[in-house]
Parts: structure tokens; C-alpha cells; sequence
């Protein structure tokens, strides 16, 4: 079965393009006027270091978010990405507490099949049995959290069993530049240039857009969404190895209610939940900008009390202002396309 | 804005979910039957590893504990029914008790107070009902933003726990059953409400247009349902039951706190699907959900009253969620399996 | 469209109906608590007692370490101690423990409250009961019950900041990173850092943040606070999550730790390495074990009757000594204090191992 997935005329592919664009352009701006209102509020606010911090802590909610985004865009969702985080950074740290020699790369790889294999049981739960992956998630977030409970049993990883070069992974930067905020955006651009380029990739959005249709063109789907699922298990196993280097502490906790997080980031960053359409940059973007929501109220020096309502508001806004944007955007298009067939 | 033209098609087709979606009541029943030996199974198993777990302090304690999670998994029910989800209603549990909590502290009367909390619940619902039916914007993202939002506005009405005394008379709700029974006050409304909402969804017009618009929205509409109508007033619905929850948290605790709840929705979520609610709408009843609710709360007495790790409760919620998913598909799963085996 | 089969609808409300009921008529009988205890032994402890500890939460490292000493005590008494609690620190993931505490009929219960007042229907229907209560680390509000205080909440208070103090130069900004808004033992130790500030006029509390005890959100608060005040001087963190992750950001950002000087409650076994490396130079905490201990001990003699909560009653805790119960004070009702914080820094450090 070789049959092409049938693609939409070039210049409304260009279209569609240009409509991606706008939307992230859309949450770039988004980002710099909340971080112009915060430093106009407080002059401290820009500096190389709260750059920095912005960056760092935004990574994990994008590192995640471009796994999730993966999946979503098949029309799926993996609720589990909070929990794979906390058992893979406990693991991970439990590993260099007892064989303190172990490499560091080890450390990241071990990170990276854990995720991976769950992953790959979210896959082929979703994917065989035919279950809806929201129920299978949300039963594997129970599922690992009690594991990970299990195996941590009241203990902490403590800064002083991690290798100092490990450590460094989540501080040290490179040319001003965070490592961690490097290593996201590597994934980013690798994980975007394949969505874009790769058969594969498209395929996601032939099977996010119409399933049925996707599969009667010759796609294979279980395929697909199991790599989904692969990819996304995977980055969140390599988050928690991430969350280990910057935090230098673990305890049952880490990683609680990530997935939450992480789908407003993604949703935040213009990718429909309802798949088809979104770009794990826009989603990576939606992760800062959400990091920077919560940063500016701190430097605005808005009571803390404020800051969940506030970003829950801003976090709606955000939905509706794309929606607005993109059904604007489609209007726009369809009255040009008007103008130019009355020619 | 054209909502119907502009909304994705929610329920033509999902990758990896189930073909056989149409609404049989034999499969339906099926499942209900297989809930009621999980029933029983849990009941057995309980009573013979703890001589406390099969008497009426139990019954007692598990309808004091399940009673206002069960009470928000009706609503949410209807809205899974739909094709939508609503996120928010452990926050709106909170955001309810937070808002009586502050004006009773404030002097207010008590029942002032709890008909205040309630308009708060409908707003609240009508929030969230004009985003997902008038904008048409996604509920799954619009419910993690108000969850957010309600906890927010409620942390910022309520910073510290109240601690006027709330009139004995009504705190008894959390202290004692009724009198003459062994069942809790909220266990007993729940009792009250399942039926109501039996009623609603299995007997009436409104109840046949929810399967309706869970099975295909557009082809509802054209029928002549008014689907955001009832989208609408299904969140509105929500919001003001989960508010009526956050009232008798409160009372149950004789004190209000913002965070009152916190963590609940995935544990509703769970409880509606593991009672055998389609997430894609359309199939589900009221007489799984309240099933489900029992033998959540059942275990969950069970495995305290046996010293069993938390953990370990987390563990068997999470694979009775799956089980509730894989065994229905399970027969169609293993003949494609089989398939391809065959094929090489 | 709309054609479903109808003529069953019926049934799935009278299967609902007939369950109910079937489940009301099945539950009978009903319980009656008892005591179990056996003869007073030399101590005036009865042997065989049984205490359920209910700390925040099953996982909680400080409270683990507190269990500990909880059983270590009832071992010594010739009791038994259960561990019972949710996974999440929240007041209804308590209440199914402290159900089961009424249900074995346990002797007493030491909880760790999650909400000050939430608690206190539950705890009430313990003590009805004949369940004896007694709170460690965080309080509840009921009646009827013996919190061991930790340290003097005054104490931990005003010696928090005096440490900052000295540290500083009595000058300066300064912020507080605390768990959540809503923690009384944390509100509760603020207020007296508030208090002892009017004693340092150049010191000046800009802001107070809450990081949930979550690593992420304490540094995200943490970076926030940074960006906001670069002038700040001095933080204090009044619990372990906060002042380990503070800790971490600072002896990684050597350029900030130049500047600001940490210090709060945290536990030896963490912060380590940060005193090691000169990050912290000081920090406080009494010992988790020992408290866990002496309320094992409250607990056993209040269930033995050898001691009351009355104001001046007097038990032996083991190895900690004598304890004379206080009088209630403001919120606090009856209660006993472990004794002084310890101060951990570069000299001391080593010799703890919690």
C-alpha cells in the first residue's frame, strides 16, 4: 500500500504555512508585551539573568510539550508526561546515589528508556486494544505515580549523590545561553524539521485532521500514534533526568501535575486539542510564554495570592485571542481568494 | 461566529478508539453486570482480609467520603455524554466553599452565604458554557483554565481557613448519618440526585438529545437540537451542582479553605469513565456511574482499614480505569491480533 | 437520527434502586469502640498499645523521619505504631486514616494536620470514640487534644531573623520563601519574624512568596523574587523544599550567592553540601526523630491516663527527659515544646546524619 496521503493544492499549503506562522508570531508578541509590562512595572525585571531564567525554567513544560504535541496533533493526548518525570528523575538519581560512578550519559540514556518504554506501553495500550489514550493516560498517571511511590517510600535524592557534572547540565550556559534551553531547543528544531519534512510527520496531521480517512489513504495509523506515543514517552523520561540536573533534589513529588502544565502550554501555543494542526515550536513558545506569565507577577510585585487566578485568566485569554486570531486570519484568506478569482 | 462550521468534527472518528461505538443496551448492561461483580468481588475481598470493613461504621464513613465526588460526577457525567469535559469542577468545589467560608466570616448568615455560593457556581458554569458553546473553543483546554482561574480567585477571597463556628446543626452533615440510618447526608442527596438524573438521561427527550449530540453534534443540530442551548446549560448545570458540593465539603468540615478539593477532577474523571461513560459521548448511564462511585469508595476503605500503602491505591485505581477500557475492546482487539498473525 | 431503543430504558434506574437498597439493608449492625489496653506498666504506660501516626502525607521525607521516632517510642513502651495517610497533602486524603484509626480501635492518634480546622469533625468523631489525639508539626484547632510543638513558634520566629541578622549586618532587603499561603505553622512563624523585625530598622521585608514545598514553583518564585528585587540581601526559608532549592540556585549562580545570604529551616542531610561549599552559613532545625519520639510518648501516657492535657501535667519521654504540658495561648491550646531549634553550620554539620 503505497497511496498518498492527498494533499491540498501548493498555494493554500503556502497559506496554511503563513496562518502556522502568524500564530506563533502571535505568541511571540504576546511574550514581549508581557515582558515589557513587567519591566515597565519593575526596571529589574530585564537583565541577562532573568533571561536566563526564563529560558530555564520554561524548559521541561517545552521539552514536554513538544512530545505532547506530537500526540495531540493525532488527535490523542498523553496525561501521563508528570508522572514518567518523577519516576525517571528518582531512578535516575537513585542510580548515582548507589553506583556514584556511573556516567553521566548513562544517567540521560537510562532517563530516556524509561520514558521510552512507557511510552511504548501508552502506544500499544492506545493503539492494539483501541482505547481512548485519554483514559489510558490518565489510568497510566495513576498507574506510575503509585510505582514511583512504591519505590521512593519516604526517601530524597539529595544534592550530595549527584556528580557535580550532571549538576552543571541544568545550570551552565554557553554563550550566555542555558544548557538546558539549548538541549530544548535542539529537540525542538530536530522534532520541527521532521514533522515538517518527514513522511512520517505528515502523517500526523493526515491522521489528526480525518482518521478515516487517513487510514483508507494508505497511512498507517497504529504506526504513527505508537511513535507518538514513543517520542513523547521518551522526552518526558529525558525531562526527568532534566528535572534530577536542576534541582539536585528528588522526593515522590517531582513532576507532580506537570500534565496539566503542559497541555495549557501546548494549547496556549496554538496546537489543536482536537489535532491536526500545531507546531511543537509554537507549543515550546507557549511554555515560555507561560513561565514568563508567572515570573512578571513575581517582579511586578502582584500578591501572591493573585498568581493562579491571574494566569488562569490569561491562560483563557490566550485560547480565546488565537481563536480569534485564526478565525480573523481565515476570513482575511477567503475574501483575498474572493478578490482574486473576481480578476 | 458560526460555531457548528467552525468546530472540528469531535466524534466522525478517533485513531485507536473503539469502531463498535453504536449504543447498544445489551452491551451497556454488560457492562453495569460486570461492575456489580467488581462490586461484590471488592465487598468479599474486603471483609475477609479486615472483621471491621463489612459493618455500618463503614457504610457510614464511605458515603461521608465519596458524597460530594459523586455529587460532581453526575454533571460531568451529562457533559462526557456530550462529547465535552469539564475540568474544573474540583476547583469550583473550592471556589463555593471559599466564597461562603468568607461571607459567614464576614457576619453574613449562613444561608445567605450558601445561596451567595451558588449564584458564584452558576457564573462560574455560564463561564465556562459561553467559551466552549458560544466561542466554540475546545472545553478541555477552556475547563484547565478556569481550574486554575476558580482556585485562583477562590485563594485570593479565602488566604487562611475560616474560623467562625458554622451552626452545629449543620456541621452534623460530616458527623453523623441520618438519623435511623447508617448513610451519610451527601451520600443520601447523591442517592437522591442519581435518581433525578437517571430520569433526565434515560427517560426524557433531553436525556435522548444528549446521546444525540454525543453521537454526532451536526447531524443533532440539523434534527433541530439546540446543542449550544444544551452545551450551555450543562456547564451552567455543573456549576452550580459542584458549588452545592463545595457547600457541603464546607459543612462537612465545619471550616472553608481555598484549597478545599484540590486534585478531585482527575479522581471525578476517573469515576465517570471507569463507570463505563464513553469520552467520545454517546454512551454511558447513570446506573454505572453510581457503581463506580461504590466500589472506588469501597476499596478505598477496604485497603486503608488493611494498612495498604496509599501508593498501592493509586496502582489499583489506575488499572480498574484500563480494565474498564481494555475489556469491553478486548474480544475486537485480540481478533485483529489474530489477523495479523495470520497474515505474517 | 434519534432512534434509539427505548423500551428498556427502565432498567438501568431500578438496577440503581434495587443496589441502593440492597446495600442499605445490608448494613446492619453497627460498631461500638472499646478500649484494648492491657495493665499499666512501671512508667504508668499501659503495654500493647496501639498508635496511629497520620503524618501529611506517607512520602514526606522530614515526616518519615518523625514516624521513626514514633515507632521507636511505642517500641520501647511495648505498643505498636501504624502509619497511616494519603498521598497528597490534603485534609480528605487524612480523614480516611483517621476512620480507620476508629474502626481498629487504635488507643491514640498523632496527625500531622493538613488543614487546621477541616480536621476536626473527623478527630471529634474520633474522640467520641475514646480515641486520645495528640498533633505534631502543624496544629489543628480542635478541642480536646495535645500539640507538641516543635520549637516555641516565637522562638523559631525571632531567631530566624536574628541569625539573618547577624549574617547581613542588620541591613537590607530581605524576603521570605515559605510553603503554602496557607500553612499554619508557616503564617505562624512569619508573624513572629515581623515582630522581631521592628528590632532591626535597617532591615526591611520586601516580599513573601510561596513555593507549595514543590521544587518547581519554589523556583520559579525564587527567580521571580531575584529579577524583582536586585538589591535583595538576605532570604529566609521556613521549610526544607524551599531552602534546598534556594540553595541550589544560589551555589550554581555564584554571582547571585555573592549577594544574597540564605538561611530558614532545612534538613542537615540536604544542605550539606551548600554549607560545604559556603553557600549557607547557617541554618536551623530541631530534630524530626525526637519529635516523632516525643509524641509517641504524649500519646502513650495521654491513653494510659498517666498524663492529661491539663496545664502542668507532667510525663517522662525515654531518653528526652521530662515534659510538663502548657498552658494554651492564643490559638494554641494545650501543649508541649520539644525544646530550642538547633543551629547547623560548617562546625556542627558532620555530626548529623537526619
Amino acid at each position: 500500500m503505497t497511496a498518498q496521503v492527498e494533499l491540498p493544492p501548493q498555494p493554500t499549503l503556502s497559506r496554511v504555512g503563513t496562518l502556522l506562522r502568524a500564530r506563533e508570531l502571535g505568541i511571540g508578541i504576546v511574550i514581549v508585551v508581557v515582558f515589557v509590562t513587567a519591566t515597565l512595572k519593575n526596571h529589574a525585571f530585564a537583565n541577562s539573568h532573568s533571561f536566563q531564567q526564563l529560558l530555564t525554567g520554561a524548559a521541561l513544560i517545552a521539552l514536554l510539550g513538544v512530545g505532547e504535541t506530537l500526540v495531540i496533533v493525532t488527535r490523542n493526548v498523553d496525561l501521563s508526561v508528570g508522572s514518567v518525570v518523577g519516576l525517571s528523575a528518582y531512578v535516575v538519581g537513585d542510580t548515582f546515589k548507589h553506583h556514584p560512578h556511573t556516567p553521566i550519559l548513562l544517567g540521560f540514556v537510562l532517563g530516556i528508556a524509561i520514558g521510552a518504554a512507557i511510552g511504548a506501553i501508552n502506544g500499544l495500550i492506545t493503539t492494539v486494544a483501541r482505547v481512548p489514550s485519554l483514559v489510558v493516560t490518565l489510568a497510566a498517571l495513576y498507574i506510575i505515580r503509585g510505582v514511583d511511590g512504591v519505590i521512593v517510600n519516604g526517601k530524597t535524592i539529595d544534592p550530595g549523590s549527584i556528580p557535580k557534572v550532571f549538576q552543571e547540565v541544568g545550570y551552565r550556559t554557553l554563550f550566555g545561553l542555558p544548557w538546558l534551553a539549548i538541549i530544548v531547543a535542539v529537540v525542538v528544531a530536530v522534532v520541527g524539521y521532521a514533522m515538517r519534512s518527514f513522511r512520517a510527520g505528515r502523517d500526523l496531521y493526515a491522521i489528526g485532521s480525518n482518521p478515516d480517512a487517513a487510514a483508507l489513504a494508505g497511512v498507517p495509523t497504529g504506526r504513527r500514534v505508537f511513535t507518538a506515543f514513543l517520542v513523547s514517552g521518551s522526552l518526558a523520561g529525558l525531562a526527568g533526568a532534566l528535572f534530577l540536573a536542576l534541582h539536585a533534589q528528588v522526593d515522590v513529588t517531582g513532576g507532580n501535575g506537570y500534565e496539566l502544565t503542559v497541555i495549557a502550554a501546548v494549547v496556549v501555543g496554538g496546537v489543536a486539542i482536537f489535532g491536526g494542526s500545531g507546531t511543537v515550536l509554537g507549543a515550546a513558545l507557549g511554555a515560555v510564554l507561560l513561565n514568563t506569565i508567572n515570573q512578571a507577577l513575581v517582579a511586578s510585585k502582584v500578591s501572591a495570592f493573585w498568581n493562579d487566578a491571574i494566569a488562569g485568566a490569561l491562560l483563557l485569554a490566550a485560547i480565546a485571542f488565537d481563536r480569534w486570531l485564526s478565525l480573523r486570519i481565515a476570513r482575511n484568506l477567503r475574501s483575498a481568494e474572493g478578490a482574486h478569482r473576481s480578476v | 461566529m458560526s460555531d457548528t462550521a467552525t468546530r472540528p468534527p469531535t466524534t466522525t472518528s478517533y485513531p485507536g478508539a473503539g469502531s463498535n461505538r453504536r449504543p447498544s443496551w445489551h452491551a451497556l448492561l454488560r457492562w453495569e453486570s460486570a461492575l456489580v461483580l467488581v462490586l461484590i468481588a471488592v465487598l468479599i475481598f474486603g471483609s475477609s482480609k479486615s472483621s471491621t470493613f463489612l459493618n455500618s461504621t463503614t457504610f457510614f464513613f464511605t458515603g461521608l467520603n465519596m458524597g460530594e465526588v459523586a455529587i460532581m460526577a453526575l454533571p460531568l457525567l451529562l457533559i462526557v455524554m456530550i462529547g465535552e469535559i469539564d475540568l474544573s469542577v474540583a476547583s469550583m468545589l473550592g471556589l463555593s466553599g471559599a466564597v461562603m467560608g468568607h461571607l459567614f466570616q464576614s457576619g453574613w448568615s449562613i444561608w445567605a452565604a450558601m445561596g451567595v455560593a451558588l449564584l458564584v457556581g452558576a457564573l462560574g458554569g455560564a463561564l465556562n458554557g459561553v467559551l466552549v458553546a458560544k466561542a466554540g473553543l475546545p472545553s478541555i483546554a477552556v475547563t484547565i483554565g478556569t481550574l486554575t482561574l476558580f482556585r485562583g480567585v477562590a485563594e485570593i477571597i479565602l488566604p487562611t481557613p475560616t474560623t467562625r463556628l458554622i451552626p452545629a446543626s449543620l456541621t452534623k452533615v460530616g458527623v453523623v448519618p441520618i438519623q435511623g440510618t447508617q448513610l451519610a447526608y451527601s451520600a443520601a442527596i447523591f442517592f437522591v440526585m442519581a435518581v433525578i438524573f437517571a430520569v433526565i438521561l434515560h427517560a426524557t427527550p433531553l436525556g435522548r438529545s444528549l446521546v444525540a449530540i454525543g453521537l454526532q453534534p451536526e447531524s443533532a443540530q440539523f434534527s433541530g437540537i439546540r446543542v449550544n442551548r444544551i452545551r450551555f446549560g450543562l456547564y451552567v448545570a455543573s456549576g452550580v451542582i459542584c458549588a452545592f458540593a463545595g457547600i457541603l465539603f464546607t459543612l462537612k468540615n465545619s471550616s472553608a479553605s481555598y484549597g478545599a478539593g484540590s486534585g478531585l477532577e482527575l479522581t471525578v474523571v476517573a469515576i465517570v469513565l471507569f463507570g463505563g461513560v464513553s469520552i467520545f459521548g454517546g454512551r454511558g448511564t447513570v446506573l454505572g456511574v453510581v457503581l463506580a462511585v461504590v466500589i472506588v469508595g469501597c476499596l478505598q476503605q477496604a485497603l486503608t482499614q488493611m494498612h495498604v500503602q496509599p501508593e498501592v491505591q493509586n496502582i489499583v485505581t489506575g488499572a480498574l480505569l484500563l480494565i474498564s477500557v481494555i475489556v469491553p475492546n478486548s474480544g475486537e482487539a485480540l481478533r485483529r491480533i489474530r489477523e495479523r498473525v495470520r497474515r505474517g | 437520527m434519534i432512534q434509539l431503543r427505548t423500551t428498556r430504558r427502565g432498567m438501568p434506574v431500578a438496577l440503581a434502586v434495587l443496589t441502593v437498597g440492597a446495600l442499605i439493608a445490608g448494613c446492619g449492625s453497627s460498631t461500638k469502640s472499646t478500649s484494648t489496653s492491657g495493665s499499666p506498666t512501671a512508667s504508668g504506660v499501659k503495654k500493647g498499645l496501639t498508635v496511629y501516626f497520620i503524618p501529611k502525607d506517607t512520602q514526606n521525607p522530614y515526616e518519615v523521619i518523625a514516624d521513626q521516632g514514633g515507632q521507636a517510642a511505642l517500641a520501647e513502651l511495648g505498643g505498636k505504631v501504624v502509619v497511616s495517610s494519603g498521598t497528597a497533602d490534603t485534609a480528605a486524603a487524612q480523614i480516611p486514616s483517621i476512620q480507620a484509626a476508629i474502626q481498629a480501635k487504635a488507643d491514640a492518634i498523632v496527625i500531622a494536620g493538613n488543614d487546621p480546622s477541616a480536621l476536626c469533625p473527623s478527630l471529634g468523631q474520633a474522640v467520641a470514640a475514646g480515641i486520645k489525639i495528640v498533633s505534631f508539626d502543624s496544629d489543628v484547632t480542635c478541642p480536646n487534644h495535645l500539640f507538641i510543638n516543635q520549637a516555641n513558634t516565637e522562638q523559631i520566629g525571632t531567631s530566624e531573623v536574628d541569625l539573618l541578622a547577624k549574617e547581613i549586618n542588620s541591613t537590607g532587603d530581605i524576603a521570605i520563601l515559605s510553603a503554602a499561603a496557607s500553612a499554619t505553622n508557616q503564617n505562624g512563624w512569619i508573624g513572629f519574624m515581623k515582630t522581631q523585625l521592628k528590632k532591626y530598622p535597617n532591615m526591611k521585608l520586601v516580599s513573601t512568596v510561596y513555593g507549595n514545598d514543590d521544587p518547581a514553583t519554589s523556583l520559579t518564585v525564587l527567580q521571580g523574587l531575584l529579577s524583582a528585587y536586585p538589591n535583595l540581601k538576605g532570604i529566609i526559608s521556613p521549610t526544607t523544599v524551599g531552602i534546598s532549592t534556594a540553595a541550589q540556585y544560589l551555589s550554581t549562580h555564584k554571582d547571585v550567592a555573592a549577594k544574597v545570604t540564605l538561611t530558614g529551616l532545612g534538613l542537615p542531610s540536604q544542605m550539606k553540601p551548600y554549607i560545604k561549599d559556603g553557600t549557607v552559613k547557617a541554618f536551623e532545625l530541631w530534630n524530626p526523630n525526637n519529635l516523632g519520639y516525643l509524641a509517641g510518648y504524649a500519646a502513650a501516657a495521654l491513653a494510659s491516663g498517666s498524663a492529661s492535657t491539663a496545664t502542668g501535667a507532667k510525663f517522662t519521654a525515654g531518653k528526652l527527659g521530662s515534659y510538663t504540658v502548657l498552658a494554651p495561648s492564643g490559638a494554641t491550646g494545650p501543649s508541649v515544646v520539644l525544646g530550642p531549634p538547633t543551629v547547623f553550620n560548617s562546625a556542627n554539620i558532620d555530626q548529623f546524619n537526619f
